[in-house]
């Protein structure tokens, strides 16, 4: 308990966590470590949230047509252009708007895929 | 007389195409090496080939003649399947690189287990799927030329095993999208020329305030109904053990992705056409069956000219039966031959047998119901069981081989009950007639809900390669990762 304590040197144990790694991320992925899990569980998440996005869309436009014709009797004969409104929308309309929803995913998904890509390969 | 001359053009030709037609591409690696070469159109034509059956060619038209508007939904379902299938499933199930849904199961739960439940479930919806394509096949050949119904239905299922036991019709992309095109000639040509007799005859329209017009009208509960179709047709898609195949000719995820997008196009454009036959046979006041797009045309065109679109359409009518019979025969065979058999040639032989005699007695046994209601209550089982295993598959993690197992056999199990009581039993009156004719508004959600609670109650029985399973469904080809060492096992 006498004289000068020596001095020691504090350093953090982490010190390899601060350093960039020098392999790849995908070698992340590969061994399964808790960074590549992290990124997986992004990727899977914002492509789920987008498919869930459009499905709800989907639900909703679809699920709520027969909710509507229930719930405003008068439309289910409005005349558009002569064709009663139900035939109108279910017969024709529907088809050109589900190709232009699956075009628009397409176009996101392809995104999300080549930023999880450049973000992947950056390193 | 035209009418059977067409018949017997077709099937000749299916079977020419069968006897000379490619032999090559047998196996799974050859198929897919062909497949890199498939562009998206082609893939895409070969998948509405396939699935345009009689139920979309004949019976949809049918059901709308019959029921009015709230039928529109069922093609409307039968597209929009195609985008839940899109947003949800076809990418991941490229990449998962299985050939079969109980491949799929094997390699995402890794279970054999849930691999045999899969291959009862394909067996049972192909089936189904099968029962009423012969079932109509009866009923137009009996329509052109007065034979008992057994005939056309005996007619269409021996073409099919002798072109699928001949190794054609199978993995030749080329053949099924000319059935696809072959079949939107075949309704479109008649449609110009009837239109055109239509507004001749001064486009009489439907009797003012018709209430058939109108939806929500004509049955008993329509609301349920209307629902319970939505979510059957809109979730049983993914289902289809005889769809999946044709994603592995996709090269990548994202080639599967664009397929989907033009699949979605083509039948779009098909679905165009079915209503307005349905408003033709109503405004000309035809009997409402299944044959109504047979005598459409030679009701509103006479003379030779109607006689010729006749025999275009009933071409096209044995065209779906046809492709759409031996993509689903062969799914199915694939599935005896590896699953229940010991597997090679042989097996696969008697399989192929097997697959075609089954519904084919079951044809003749079952009650007459409208070919789209059936193949409709196929979507429903297909909803209540294979897609809970897919959409839960690929993105839960949490999916255990136990709750995956339950979920099949208790979702599955109550629509397979309620399909066996309407096809058998039945008619019944009432919700018992609403419930079981069309039970997925209930099944579905079961299975989803058992599929769910049971995975959470077995936590230990998470599959351990998880983690690898979903690199390799969800991550872009691009990336050179580990993806695992699965493969499907080759037929």
């Amino acid at each position: 308990m006498t004289g000068k304590p020596r001095r020691v040197v504090v350093t953090s144990p982490r010190t390899a966590a601060a350093r960039r790694p020098r392999h790849p991320l995908t070698r992340e992925i590969d061994e399964q470590t808790r960074l590549g899990e992290v990124y997986m569980r992004s990727l899977v998440r914002t492509q789920f949230r987008l498919g869930l996005f459009v499905c709800t869309v989907l639900a909703c436009v679809v699920g709520g047509l027969p909710l509507l014709f229930l719930l405003v009797p008068e439309l289910r004969g409005m005349l558009l252009l002569g064709v009663p409104l139900p035939w109108v929308v279910l017969a024709g309309l529907i088809y050109p708007a589900f190709v232009v929803g699956a075009w628009l995913y397409v176009r996101q998904a392809e995104r999300n895929e080549r930023d999880f890509a450049d973000l992947v390969e950056r390193r | 007389m035209s009418g059977i001359v067409a018949v017997v053009l077709v099937m000749l030709a299916a079977l020419l195409i069968g006897a000379f037609g490619i032999r090559m591409s047998r196996t799974t690696s050859d198929f897919y090496v062909a497949s890199r070469t498939v562009s998206p159109l082609w893939n895409a034509s070969a998948i509405g080939g396939e699935y345009l059956s009689a139920a979309s060619f004949l019976g949809i038209a049918g059901l709308i003649l019959t029921y009015g508007a709230d039928m529109l939904w069922l093609p409307v379902g039968w597209t929009g399947g195609y985008l839940v299938l899109l947003v949800l499933v076809s990418a991941p199930l490229r990449r998962s690189g299985a050939y079969t849904l109980p491949d799929f199961a094997e390699a995402r739960l890794e279970s054999m287990a849930v691999r045999r439940m899969s291959s009862v479930l394909v067996l049972l919806i192909g089936w189904l799927y099968l029962m009423p394509q012969f079932q109509s096949a009866g009923l137009v050949f009996r329509t052109i030329t007065g034979a008992p119904t057994w005939a056309g239905g005996l007619l269409v299922a021996g073409v099919v095993a002798v072109n699928v036991l001949s190794g054609g019709m199978r993995s030749i992309t080329f053949v099924q999208a000319f059935q696809y095109w072959l079949k939107l000639t075949a309704l479109a040509v008649p449609l110009v020329f009837m239109l055109a007799a239509w507004r001749s005859g001064g486009s009489p329209g439907l009797r003012t305030g018709d209430p058939w017009a109108l939806p929500l009208h004509g049955r008993e509960h329509p609301l349920y109904e209307t629902y319970s179709l939505i979510l059957a047709t809109f979730l049983g898609t993914m289902g289809l053990p005889h769809v999946l195949v044709r994603f592995y000719t996709n090269p990548d995820g994202r080639a599967a992705r664009r397929t989907t997008l033009v699949v979605l196009t083509l039948l779009g454009a098909f679905y165009l056409m079915p209503a307005i036959y349905g408003f033709l046979g109503r405004v000309y006041g035809l009997p409402a069956t299944d044959t109504v797009v047979l005598t459409l045309p030679g009701r509103l065109v006479g003379g030779i000219a109607g006689e010729l679109l006749t025999a275009l359409v009933t071409a096209g009518a044995f065209a779906a039966f046809l492709s759409t019979s031996s993509g689903l025969t062969v799914s199915v065979a694939g599935v005896i031959a590896q699953d229940i058999l010991h597997g090679g040639v042989r097996s696969f032989r008697v399989a192929t047998a097997v697959a075609v005699v089954v519904p084919f007695a079951l044809a003749g046994m079952a009650r007459s119901l409208p070919v789209a209601n059936v193949v409709g209550l196929a979507f429903a089982v297909a909803a209540s069981s294979f897609c809970p295993l897919l959409v839960l598959g690929i993105w839960w993690r949490r999916l255990t081989t136990a709750g995956a197992l339950a979920g099949l056999l208790i979702g599955g199990g109550l629509a397979c009950a309620a399909v066996l009581a309407t096809i058998v039993g039945g008619p019944y009156t009432g919700w018992t007639e609403a419930l079981l004719a069309q039970p997925a508004a209930w099944t579905v959600p079961v299975s989803f809900t058992v599929m769910v609670v049971v995975s959470l109650l077995t936590p230990s029985r998470v599959p351990r390669g998880v983690a690898r399973t979903m690199v390799r469904l969800h991550t872009p080809e691009t990336l050179n990762v580990d993806r695992g060492d699965w493969h499907p096992r080759s037929i």
